[in-house]
């Protein structure tokens, strides 16, 4: 690692007034789980490491009328044992509770992981099926971006110079919507996902789709949205036979790489084999009634 | 660039003048000499490196000691009361809990951690929650008893009123 100035700011002021003064020299820790193996392999090589933990007021989850508002510094650990999160987002709580490892779950935090930009990182795909969006703060106040368009290409985000995330919006679930949340771990427990998918469909009285959300993670340089296999399904009876042509064509909407997790051709099939499964378990849970 | 850090580790107070860039693995071994905490991924994922900062496990090894100044840190060796071994220390010895050692502090640690919030846990719960701290010589069973058999002395010690 190279030496660097770590800075301890305690207020959001305090940090912009540093990201001004040291621009491109500066890098943004909060975990720092990503951040310091970036440093160590030189990946990332800042003269100023700006940490924000002593920043107060990042790590709250609060309750308003549109859904769960979740500060960035919160940890992936905090937010998987929340009450609040496990009774009105379980997608969110489930999810957190598959990254890595409790210790790593300790330390890292939900803005790290979003910014991080990697797409093997499972919180993208769960977030975006229900829809949350990014609050970016800068000087000039906040700028809300959809995650569905923070994600640029690998390890890249749209994140604006003397701008960091400060929260994230979870909205609730749709009414009578069934969600899940598959990570294929062929290899051991805390590995990354092979394949991820997340799905939330919820149907109508005579049980037609009406809504659906395919977004699948570690099958490109982004977490995607299989926009086409929803359309197919959207407004269908949810049969097998249409909940299999559905997920047929989630193999055009990725393009995974190959690694020591498998060929992307194995990726691609078992991104097909996944999405159908997540589909299936998301209807089942669709609570009865609905 | 150097910085003050301060540290409370195991009850003492330290106050350091080191690089930013001091990981808080090597400011527990080197600096503050206390070699029991090991290092052997360096990535975060054998737990080797286990600490406990304000009283949460953390991986050393991807932690600046600048960026938890004003912390207290427990090792290894600061889980031990008036030189009697933690229950979870003389489970590990009892029940076969290591054969080599080096990842063992890390387990113990991060067996403390898991008891800490979940006194009575299930072997499913003890496996969901070890699954970060990885050992090559015992095949795991050992680990299992050891932390097993540690819940139950603990129960049974809080139980008896002592
Ligand atoms: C051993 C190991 C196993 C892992 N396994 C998994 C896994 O199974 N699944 C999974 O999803 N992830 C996994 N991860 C990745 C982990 O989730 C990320 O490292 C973590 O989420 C990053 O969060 P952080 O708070 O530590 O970020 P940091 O390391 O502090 O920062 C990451 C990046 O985000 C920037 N940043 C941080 N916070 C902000 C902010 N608020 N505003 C603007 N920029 C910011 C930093 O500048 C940096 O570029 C694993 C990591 C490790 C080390
Ligand atoms: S040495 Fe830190 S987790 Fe392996
Ligand atoms: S006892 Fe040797 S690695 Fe665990």
């Amino acid at each position: 690692m190279i030496d660097f100035e770590y800075h301890a700011p305690t207020s959001l002021d305090q940090v912009f007034g540093l990201l001004d003064q040291f621009g491109d020299d500066a890098r943004i820790m909060a975990g720092g789980t990503a951040l310091v193996i970036q440093m160590k392999q030189r990946l990332s090589q800042p003269s100023h490491v700006i940490g924000l933990r002593r920043v107060g007021d990042l790590d709250a989850i609060e309750s308003t009328p549109e859904g769960l508002r979740i500060g960035a510094l919160c940890t992936q650990r905090q937010i998987e044992k929340s009450r609040l999160v496990g009774e009105e987002l379980p997608l969110v709580a489930d999810t957190f509770r598959k990254v890595a490892t409790p210790r790593i779950r300790n330390m890292a935090t939900i803005g790290g992981g979003l910014v991080n930009g990697d797409p093997n990182q499972d919180p993208p795909p769960a977030l975006i099926a229900l829809g949350a969006s990014a609050v970016m703060t800068s000087k000039g106040g906040d700028r809300v971006v959809p995650l569905e368009d923070l994600f640029i290409d690998y390890y890249e985000t749209d994140v604006q110079p003397g701008e960091i995330l400060t929260s994230v919006l979870v909205p609730h679930a749709p009414a009578g919507s069934g969600s899940v949340y598959l990570k294929f771990l062929p290899r051991t427990a805390d590995d990354y996902g092979t394949v991820t998918v997340a799905a939330v469909v919820s149907k109508e009285q005579d049980g037609t789709c009406k809504d659906v959300r395919i977004v699948l993670g570690s099958v490109g340089v982004t977490p995607i949205r299989a926009k086409q296999a929803e359309d197919a399904l959207r407004g269908k009876p949810l049969t097998d036979e249409n909940i299999r042509a559905a997920a047929a064509l989630v193999k055009d909407a990725v393009d995974p790489l190959e690694d020591f997790r498998g060929s992307a051709e194995y990726k691609t099939d078992m991104a097909e084999v996944f999405a159908r499964r997540a589909v299936e378990q998301a209807i089942a849970a669709i609570p009865v009634g609905s | 660039m150097n910085q003050k850090v301060r540290l409370k580790v195991n009850g003492t107070d330290h106050e350091l003048d080191i690089p930013a860039r001091r990981l808080l693995l090597d400011c527990i071994r080197y600096d503050i000499g206390l070699t029991g905490t090991k290092e052997s991924c360096s990535v975060g994922v054998c737990g080797a490196c286990a600490v406990l900062v304000d009283g949460e496990m953390y991986a050393s090894c991807i932690t600046l000691a600048a960026a938890v100044d004003g912390s207290e840190i427990t090792t290894i060796e600061g889980i031990a009361e008036n030189g009697n071994l933690h229950p979870v220390q003389q489970a590990f010895i009892d029940h076969g809990g290591f054969q080599c050692g080096i990842c063992t502090p890390g387990q113990v640690i991060a067996a403390i951690s898991l008891l800490e919030e979940n006194p009575d846990p299930t072997e499913d719960e003890i496996k969901q929650y070890m699954m970060g701290n990885l050992c090559r010589c015992t095949g795991y069973y050992g680990i299992l008893n050891s932390i097993a058999a540690a819940a139950e002395d603990m129960n049974k010690a809080a139980g008896s009123g002592e």
